[in-house]
């Protein structure tokens, strides 16, 4: 299970970075929304899997670490809001220049980088 | 403590001139005086003990931890330097209250040359190397201001700058060498490197350090090849000059020359380096100096010139040699001195420093005529003039030394050049300017200068034939605490008017011939000299930095190439090259940790957000078919909480999937709708690469976590939540209550997000596409009955669900976070299934005012503990009996927790509402909507 999780995180990571490496402003905003989610897999799962148990007091024989899961769910909220800037900020930019090229405009080896 | 007064009281004294400049010059004067005199009663007091061999300390701890010390040390060098500087220092402050126009700002420069002089006497008086380069940049950064004190004189700014960036140059390479010997001798502190200098000399850094120090000394002192500076510099107001080239900054470089050389001095290659770069300063210095026309410039190239000789001296480097040294440098600062203050009378007097206009000028200004005669003997080193005895010492010294094996005979010829040189240009400053026919066409009429202005200069007239008549009376006190120090020895010594007939007299006959024979051919020197090109040092020095700044310009152009991509893809690679070595030291990947069984629902969901991450990364060039991917990536995300026991986190993570799904459907109509061209092969092959790395990495790392035992602090809070916070879901009592400051932080995050969205969008105009890619229109329903009415029929059992999470939140799964984007959500459709007008015409609230309530209530909440004495954010809680209800829990968090839903809800639907409205007639268009 360990393992299965392991890569999972590793996919979602990969397949993230590869889409911030894009030249266009809305696929990197998609790959950082989904490097946040890795990222709070990841974290999460520092307090280890736990399968069929919850963080709450007489619910459960063996509670599971609560700590990991109270910082993951702060960082659901603020990714969230850093997705919002930076998909607003996007469009802000498509309105002042026309384009949504992250790259300068005058460097010369944009043509075709996508 | 009177030791660091010394030093520290002129600094803190600079502010009083600024302070007092609409106070009249005397008044300023007097200030000035009054702080430069106490510094040097101080001195004074100080003075029997290190004469009589002490060494007076004074140490603070500043930086113990990096060995930077506050610690001052007023050894026999020291006094002597400090003797010079504060003395001079007192005739400069003096003399410049006449020379200084009555338009030129006296407060401005009062302060500079105060600021200047502690930096001085810190320099001479500092015990920790660290402390005394920081007093070295001082003087460079203080004589920068003094140079460039006529700042809308273009020389006097490029003079300035180009003495900054030499000596602030040499200033690095002295740290670094600073550093080197410190690191070898174990501290900071002079007297511990004194006692290492054993090792220091037969250290393998030895070379280097002496070589770094070197640079140090070399550029402040204005030794060959960094000469150039000092001429430049000569565009200070004269007194300036007078101070820094006679007294001060030039000697600083021959202080620290003087201050190492019982540590780095006595080896070979001190000797070389030091001894011949002397030499030949010296007789550069000298030649120029007969050449040039301007008053000052001529005193330049003679300082360059007698520095160049002082620094000969301590590079040989004999007891004799040293002594010599110091005298010189005692005397040479007092007919120096002198000698600028001349060149200032003359200038001030007559509106000219031109040799070729002056002329003639023993008639009208007799008093000035009669110093300048006599400092410039000195300076030729005429008998019964101190400026004889050093040289005649340093003859002799010339004379023994026989380091150079064959060749030495080369160094007393050299020597004797150098003199006659010296006597040259020393008749020149005479002859040329106060006697021959009187010139008429000079700006000024000339007259005598005031007895103010004319003063400083006969006290330093009569110490030089005080000295040149007398020299053990006077200068024993001072030479012999001095001497001890840099020879490191204790030897008598006593300095003679009369050797007899012998070698360096006749050395010294020889240049006063040869002086007055190359004065008489002057003209024929002038001829031949002007058949070279002299490239001016200004424009070398200006095509270096500008060639420097066109390097660098080009450099950072290669490495800014404005691609984001580049950007990214350069910090990946960073934390490859830092994370793979660490990396490959595990031992073993997998922990021994008992694993879990793999389940098929595992197995099942693993799969799934798989495929949709890898499609969203190979779709995104389908914009919409990505971001649906990605929907399913964070649904999944969500199932994994729920099946890893993180209840509170799947309902979030599925909130917010909802809500960010939505924003980035909304933006994608404001982007761009046809998609150009795909990367290149070799991009997508480098970016796989990449992302595949980065992905193993993080992937081994989790597994390597996953399969190892942990220790956690969360014990604490699974015993405490019930007792201390009143809740069983220890989550959220993590949230309002044990970590409530952070949840502060964290809602005031999202406020401050929300807020700059709302100003991002302010004023925008967006592109709004009329129709789709394929040119067909939108269609005309916008707001579909049926979608309408199963979303108003969903609001009010939204908010009841909000409700119930919200009241819930601390006992079991739910709280503010999820309560709020539930009903943010339900808003959302709200706004999405009956359009911007319908809610209007029903809610017309602000959303940024609901953000700032909800940040306010969770602060006030925190601040209402400490009206009970506890600290911020203390929850406490009881339990009420409630009719019908049952025993209800109360606690101040649950106000908290209010705090946090109605930030969420305020700045989610700020994000959302704000942003959904563009396409409307309500979207915001100016401040503060």
């Amino acid at each position: 299970m360990e393992l299965l999780y392991a890569i999972t995180v590793g996919m979602l990571t990969a397949s993230s970075v590869f889409l911030i490496l894009r030249g266009r402003s809305f696929p990197i905003v998609i790959g950082i929304t989904m490097l946040s989610y890795a990222v709070n897999l990841f974290l999460f799962s520092t307090g280890r899997l736990v399968i069929n148990e919850v963080p709450i007091i007489g619910a459960s024989s063996n509670p599971t670490d609560p700590l990991p899961q109270a910082l993951v769910l702060t960082a659901i909220v603020i990714g969230f809001a850093m997705t919002a800037y930076s998909i607003i900020l996007a469009v802000r930019v498509r309105g002042e220049l026309g384009s949504d090229e992250v790259n300068d405009p005058n460097y010369e080896e944009n043509e075709g980088q996508r | 403590m009177t030791l660091a007064t010394l030093v520290l009281l002129p600094f803190a004294g600079a502010i009083l001139p600024l302070l007092m400049r609409q106070h009249s010059r005397v008044v300023l004067t007097g200030i000035t005086l009054a702080i430069a005199a106490v510094s040097f009663i101080l001195m004074l007091t100080l003075l029997p003990q290190t004469v009589a061999g002490e060494v007076p300390l004074s140490t603070y701890a500043w930086l113990p931890d990096l060995g930077l010390n506050l610690s001052f040390r007023l050894d026999g060098l020291s006094l002597l330097f400090v003797t010079l500087i504060s003395g001079i220092g007192l005739l400069i402050i003096f003399y410049a209250h006449y020379y200084l126009s009555a338009k030129d700002d006296a407060g401005r420069f009062y302060a500079c040359l105060l600021l200047f002089m502690g930096s001085m006497l810190g320099i001479v008086t500092a015990n920790n190397m660290i402390l005394m380069w920081l007093f070295w940049e001082l003087t460079s950064i203080s004589s920068f201001l003094l140079i460039g004190y006529w700042f809308h004189k273009s020389e006097a700014r490029r003079g300035a700058r180009m003495a900054l960036a030499v000596t602030g140059a040499g200033g690095l390479a002295l740290l670094a060498g600073l550093l080197l010997i410190g690191n070898i001798a174990g501290s900071y502190e002079i007297d511990a490197v004194f006692a290492a200098a054993d090792t220091i000399r037969e250290h393998a850094w030895y070379i280097p350090a002496l070589l770094l120090v070197l640079l140090g000394a070399f550029t402040k002192s204005a030794q060959f090849p960094f000469q150039f500076w000092l001429p430049h510099a000569m565009s200070a107001p004269t007194p300036v000059s007078a101070y820094l080239h006679s007294a001060t900054m030039v000697k600083a470089g021959i202080f620290l020359l003087a201050r190492f050389s019982p540590v780095l001095g006595g080896t070979n290659e001190w000797f070389v380096l030091v001894t011949l770069t002397g030499l030949a300063t010296m007789l550069f210095g000298a030649y120029f100096a007969l050449l040039k026309t301007d008053l000052k410039g001529l005193l330049a190239f003679s300082t360059i010139s007698h520095l160049g000789l002082i620094t000969m001296l301590l590079g040989i480097g004999t007891h004799g040699a040293q002594l010599a040294a110091l005298f010189h440098i005692l005397n040479h600062a007092t007919f120096k001195a002198g000698l600028f203050m001349v060149a200032g009378i003359v200038d001030h007097e007559t509106g000219s420093r031109d040799i070729r206009k002056l002329s003639g000028l023993r008639k009208a200004m007799p008093y000035t005529m009669i110093l300048a005669l006599i400092a410039s003997a000195a300076m030729a080193g005429l008998p019964f003039l101190n400026g004889f005895l050093s040289k005649e010492m340093f003859f002799a010294e010339a004379y023994e030394q026989d380091l150079f094996g064959g060749l030495s005979w080369l160094v007393p010829v050299l020597a004797t050049l150098g003199a006659m040189l010296s006597v040259a240009y020393s008749i020149r400053f005479v002859q040329d300017v106060f006697f021959g026919a009187p010139s008429k066409d000079l700006p000024r009429t000339p007259h005598e200068a005031p007895l103010g202005m004319r003063a400083p200069v006969i006290l330093l007239a009569m110490l030089c034939i005080a000295v040149g008549l007398a020299p053990m009376f006077f200068t024993e006190s001072l030479l012999t605490p001095a001497i001890n120090v840099v020879a490191g020895v204790v030897q008598p010594f006593s300095i003679y008017l009369w050797h007899g007939f012998n070698i360096p007299l006749l050395m010294s006959a020889l240049a006063v011939a040869g002086g007055i024979v190359i004065y008489l051919s002057r003209n024929e020197l002038f001829t031949f000299n002007r058949k070279f090109d002299h490239r001016d040092a200004k424009e070398t020095f200006a095509s270096i930095v500008s060639g420097i700044t066109a390097w660098s310009d080009e450099t950072m152009q290669k490495i800014e190439t404005g691609s984001l991509q580049r950007y990214i893809a350069a910090v990946l690679v960073l934390v490859l090259i830092f994370v793979i070595p660490e990396l490959a030291q595990i031992e073993a990947l997998r922990g021994e940790r008992e694993l879990l069984p793999i389940d098929v629902v595992s197995v099942v969901g693993a799969i799934v957000l798989i495929l949709a991450s890898l499609g969203t990364a190979i779709l995104h060039r389908q914009r919409l078919t990505s971001l649906m991917m990605l929907s399913v990536v964070g649904l999944m995300v969500s199932m994994a909480f729920i099946h890893f026991s993180a209840p509170d986190l799947a309902m979030t993570q599925l909130v917010v999937e909802v809500v960010s799904i939505i924003l980035m459907i909304l933006a994608l109509f404001f982007m761009p709708q046809r998609i150009p061209r795909a990367s290149s092969g070799r991009r997508v092959a480098r970016d796989v690469l990449l992302a595949g790395l980065i992905g193993g990495i993080v992937g081994t790392l989790n597994y390597a976590l996953l399969t190892r035992e942990f220790t956690s602090i969360s014990e604490f809070f699974l015993l405490n939540s019930k007792p201390g916070g009143g809740g069983t879901n220890v989550v959220n009592v993590i949230l309002v209550d044990f970590r409530g400051f952070d949840t502060l932080g964290e809602i005031t995050v999202l406020a401050i997000a929300a807020a700059g969205i709302h100003k991002l969008l302010n004023n925008l105009r967006p592109f709004m596409p009329s129709s789709d890619v394929d040119g067909r229109a939108w269609h005309t329903i916008k707001h579909p009955l049926l979608v309408q009415v199963v979303s108003q029929a969903l609001l009010p059992l939204a908010l009841m669900v909000s409700a119930y999470i919200f009241l819930r939140g601390h006992n079991l799964p739910g709280g503010g976070f999820i309560a709020g984007l539930i009903t943010a959500a339900a808003m959302i459709l709200q706004y999405i299934s009956n359009g911007v007008e319908w809610l209007k015409e029903r809610f017309d609230y602000n959303y940024q005012s609901l953000t700032a309530v909800g940040v306010m209530i969770a602060l006030f909440t925190g601040i209402g503990s400490w009206f009970f004495g506890a600290n911020f954010l203390t929850s406490s809680f009881t339990y009420l009996d409630w009719p019908l209800v049952g025993k209800f829990e109360v606690a101040t968090a649950i106000l908290f927790d209010l705090g946090v839903y109605l930030t969420v809800v305020g700045a989610t639907l700020m994000i959302l509402a704000n942003f959904g409205q563009m396409t409307t007639r309500h979207r915001p268009r100016q401040e503060g909507y």
